[in-house]
């Protein structure tokens, strides 16, 4: 293959840039030390160790792990904020054939880049979490579905599992222990309805990534339809911390019910877009300033939880701190921890138009209100964004908005859906603006 | 189609992977694996592939067609894709496109008359903060792609 390494990012802007808060999952990584010996030497493997009674401490049962995974109210960094510990202790632990772990590596929701980080800088945490959740589930195998676009990072993450294999850390007997667990990566095409559990699954199998109808959930019938479980990659990638210094102590670094540090992607117009791990419950105010701050103008609004969380207002924003519960009573959400930013030369008909493009672009077509629906939206701010809206559109926008949402058999409708409805109801005057006077107020051309 | 013993070997290597009775899970590497070799997927070799796999072809162009980055029919040597979702499109990931295309004399979709690039807008790499980010051939990921970093690049290529 062509040496293009000139053009390839080295982690120095989004990672190893030395302003993330108490970090747990980026710390004391520097884009050289990804292998195996590097996390052992980092303290790695030794929560699987534990557990297994083959390291320091006591053993610990599969129901001590889930309790003290409970007990760090860790929840899914990948967008849905379920409490882990309660996702893992749904999985039939009597059942007596194969069942299945699986890691959602596939990130595609716009602004999201902080598990490419986490795979490529430091794939043995994610091994180790898996490894600990599946010991809690009494599962066998797993896989860990890696987004299409980051084919380097897929041959990074095989060469770990490899090196883990290898040392006994994966396989028959881990650690010379009676527990047995085989891990697997298999690499996605591009589908962003794939990073939706039941598409993933599907897609896993070998078919199209189109969602399946939920109940029943995967805990009763997941991949082969046996029970599975899927946790996102940092959510794993959180586990060893939480077995290292205890379920308590996680809580504590983050607030109640919201336990430990979140990876923040701060993308957009700031002075130094990257991954920031810090605390939940750090303000967003202190997050811009560790991303250098607003570029090119004052702030204008903040996308919080990626593309499909509803916008909000710089006055809303700067009041918030960035944690599940204060994002969802300011009217969004946390979602996968993209922090989308925008200054005040941003048009956001322009930007909804741009984002209501990708929904129809990647909505799987299986349900009638999402498959028409988001097409019914782009066309729509597309016509206001050229000066061919009617006044009576907005309206028209929210309805069919309206007529997404809860409607269909996925969060993809919604999630096309939330970000209209977001944009009317903060930035109303511009649209109104775009619709009377045929063009655009703020002038954004690029 | 019938693939090179080579080829079998990356095919069996994926199969591996899943349980025995559950090859199919196998199609999108296969898949993956033709595009890599032959630059395309074409309706013989998904034939090809759903033998191997014991799946009908038709199942298997379901899934070629479903995903983004097959290509169903033959790119340039040098298939580019740029991402234009917004939070690139908020750091120029939209002028990066359009550069490429400007400087390349081709629309977005296009292949350039001697066959060697095909340029492509894309939806999320995952790469946010390196934007403008861009894709070559499905497997080299490259940031930062202001407009002389892709006159460079282009310049490197054509070379090559």
């Amino acid at each position: 293959m062509l040496d293009l390494s000139k053009f390839q990012a080295t982690g120095r802007e989004t990672c190893f840039h030395g302003r993330h808060l108490d970090p747990q999952i980026y710390a004391g990584l520097d884009g050289t030390n990804w292998r195996l010996a590097d996390y052992r030497a980092r303290g790695g493997y030794r929560a699987l160790a534990r557990i297994l009674g083959k390291g320091d401490g006591e053993a610990m049962t599969p129901d001590q792990v889930i309790a003290e995974v409970k007990l760090s109210s860790l929840r899914g960094r990948g967008g849905a904020g379920f409490p882990s510990g309660l996702k893992w202790s749904f999985m039939p632990r009597q059942f007596a054939g194969p069942k299945y772990l699986v890691c959602n590596s596939d990130e595609g929701e716009p602004g999201t880049c902080k598990d490419r980080d986490i795979l490529r800088y430091n794939p043995h945490i994610v091994i180790e979490g898996m490894a600990i959740a599946a010991y809690a589930m009494g599962i066998r195998t797993g896989y860990n579905y890696i987004h299409g676009e980051i084919f380097e990072v897929y041959q990074r993450f095989e060469e770990a599992l490899e090196e883990a294999r290898a040392a006994g850390l994966l396989g028959e007997r881990i650690l010379g222990s009676d527990y047995s667990f085989q891990l697997h990566a298999h690499h996605g095409f591009g589908a962003y309805i794939c990073g939706e559990e039941t598409a993933l699954l599907e897609s896993l199998e070998g078919k199209k990534g189109q969602p399946r109808y939920k109940p029943p959930f995967p805990a009763s019938f997941g991949l082969y339809g046996k029970p599975t479980t899927i946790n996102n990659t940092e959510t794993f990638a959180a586990v060893p911390w939480i077995i290292n210094h205890g379920g308590q102590a996680y809580l504590e670094c983050g607030k109640p019910n919201n336990g430990g540090t979140k990876i923040f992607s701060v993308v957009g117009d700031v002075n130094l877009p990257g991954n920031y791990e810090v605390p939940l419950g750090t303000p967003f105010a202190r997050l811009l300033e560790l991303a250098g701050g607003v570029r090119g103008g004052a702030l204008k609004a903040v996308i919080p939880g990626g593309s499909s969380a509803p916008v909000l207002p710089a006055r809303t924003m700067l009041d918030c701190t960035m944690d599940y519960d204060a994002i969802a009573k300011a009217g969004s959400m946390l979602g996968s921890g993209a922090v989308i930013v925008m200054n005040d030369s941003r048009c956001m008909v322009r930007s909804l138009l741009r984002l209501s493009y990708f929904y129809q672009h990647e909505s799987c077509g299986q349900c009638t209100p999402c498959r028409e629906g988001t097409g019914w939206l782009w066309r729509l701010v597309d016509r206001i964004e050229h000066g061919k809206g009617r006044p009576e559109d907005l309206d028209l926008l929210d309805s069919v908005a309206d007529n997404i949402k809860g409607r269909t058999i996925c969060a993809l409708g919604d999630a096309a859906a939330m970000p209209v409805q977001g944009m009317l109801k903060h930035f109303r005057d511009e649209f109104v603006y775009h619709v009377e006077h045929k063009t655009c107020r703020v002038g954004q051309t690029a | 189609m019938s693939f090179t013993d080579a080829t079998l070997a990356r095919f069996a290597k994926e199969v591996a992977k899943y349980p025995q009775d559950q090859k199919v899970s196998a199609v999108m590497a296969c898949l993956a694996i033709v595009q890599h070799e032959q630059g395309h997927v074409s309706r013989e070799a998904e034939e090809g592939i759903a033998a191997y796999l014991g799946m009908p072809a038709i199942a298997v162009h379901e899934v070629t067609t479903f995903y983004n980055m097959y290509n169903t029919q033959p790119v340039g040597r040098y298939k580019l894709n740029v991402c234009t979702n917004l939070p690139c499109q908020l750091r120029n990931g939209q002028t990066a496109l359009e550069h490429l295309c400007g400087k390349l004399g081709v629309q977005p979709y296009g292949t350039t008359a001697c066959g060697t690039f095909t340029v492509q807008p894309s939806e999320c790499l995952g790469a946010c903060a390196d934007a403008p980010v861009m894709l070559v051939n499905d497997r080299q990921m490259l940031s930062f792609m202001d407009n002389e970093r892709l006159d460079e690049l282009v310049e490197m290529l054509k070379k090559a």
